[in-house]
């Protein structure tokens, strides 16, 4: 995949990305928080990703995996409620598996990585009505994608995109049994989560930045060179 | 001496749960409130670095024992305890209960941070009327 200063790139413009969207669903998401929880999930993630925002210049000579590492202890430090550990401290623990960089397998890697530890920070199977049930399938897709179907990383990513909007749209008529929506029992029932719909907006930006990057990097002689590197290591 | 931390989505709140069982405890008590949210943590919520701080303020190398409210209190909870280096568990127990009965049980010359949970967690049992 491509070299590292590249990949140190595509994370900034990522970063930016999810920052302006979460800027522009900010009042989306505290209306779907207002519903069934406590009406600040929109400004808490607004002010988590612009902090992280923020701090693009230090990703300047780092590691990606530092660099992941240190969006999530921002998104710690910044986030409120229950999305500071969850976002945060699950990327920040799943950073260690992009050691060395960002490739086919350890970004697979990563997603589990991370949707392991969200689930077991917040205790929540799937079907509690948490951004759980966006991210299990967007996970499992992307890890069949790449892994069994041997798609390429990109659409592979496009498939856990798709994954996580019916996820999302899967938690409307559930009654949630975990967070503060908890608290309001069966009226709960047809309000969209809010975790999972912000969870579906970063895919679905780090989908449209994924996108520029590899689009723009990769003629087709340069997909004909990186790909059997990637392909026969994970085969064995 | 064992540390207790009370960790609650108010300020105020820790605050206020700290200084009833710091009476209980005799004044001899190591408790550090972790309550809000925000930079002056005037915000209702849980700070997973303000809880990291009250921790290792709490800390004098015995250990620390924390009480939790509710929700992103647990999680920011485990959060903080995986950053520090200190010694340091989670009651699972009612915040202001457990923190009075933590605290008269850290004031014990005999006490362990197991003795400390323990004590905390039987408030789990109190009741406040006699049905």
């Amino acid at each position: 995949m491509a070299d590292e200063s590249v990949q140190r790139e595509a994370l900034v413009a990522a970063v930016e990305n999810v920052a302006a969207r979460i800027e522009s669903e900010k009042s989306h998401l505290t209306d779907l928080d207002s519903a069934i929880g406590d009406a600040d999930h929109g400004n808490n993630m607004h002010r988590g990703f612009q902090a992280v925002a923020e701090k693009t210049d230090e990703f300047e000579g780092m590691d990606v995996d530092e660099i992941v590492k240190t969006i999530g202890t921002t998104i710690i430090g910044n986030v409120g409620g229950a999305a500071g550990p969850l976002y945060g401290g699950s990327i920040m623990t799943a950073s260690q598996e992009l050691e060395g960089g960002i490739t086919a397998e350890t970004s697979v890697a990563f997603a589990e990585a991370y949707l392991e530890k969200v689930k077991d920070r917040g205790d929540a199977p799937v079907g509690a009505k948490t951004m759980v049930d966006a991210l299990t399938p967007a996970v499992h897709t992307y890890k069949k994608s790449v892994e069994h179907d041997d798609l390429p990383p990109l659409t592979a990513l496009a498939k856990a995109v798709d994954a996580a909007e019916r996820g999302v749209n899967f938690t409307v008529p559930l009654r949630a049994s975990k967070g503060r929506a908890s608290f309001l029992g069966w009226r709960s029932v047809g309000h969209q989560d809010p975790g999972a719909t912000s969870t579906l907006f970063i895919l679905e930006e780090i989908l449209d930045t994924a996108g520029e990057y590899l689009e723009g990097e990769t003629d087709v002689e340069a997909v004909a060179e990186s790909a059997p590197d990637e392909d026969p290591e994970e085969a064995q | 001496m064992i540390g207790l931390v009370v960790v609650s989505h108010s300020a105020k709140a820790a605050e206020g749960i700290r200084d009833i069982a710091a009476q209980m405890g005799g004044g001899d008590a190591r408790i550090e409130p972790a309550g809000g949210d925000g930079d002056d943590g005037e915000g209702i919520g849980t700070d997973a670095n303000r809880i990291g701080e009250a921790v290792d303020a709490a800390d004098d190398g015995d250990g620390v024992v924390v009480l939790v409210d509710l929700g992103s209190a647990v999680m920011n909870t485990e959060l903080a305890l995986e950053m520090t280096d200190a010694e340091a568990v989670v009651a699972d127990a009612p915040v202001l209960e457990g923190a009075l009965n933590a605290a008269v049980e850290t004031t014990s010359s005999k006490a362990t941070l197991d003795s400390v949970v323990e004590s905390a967690e039987d408030a789990r049992e109190y009741r406040k009327l006699n049905d």
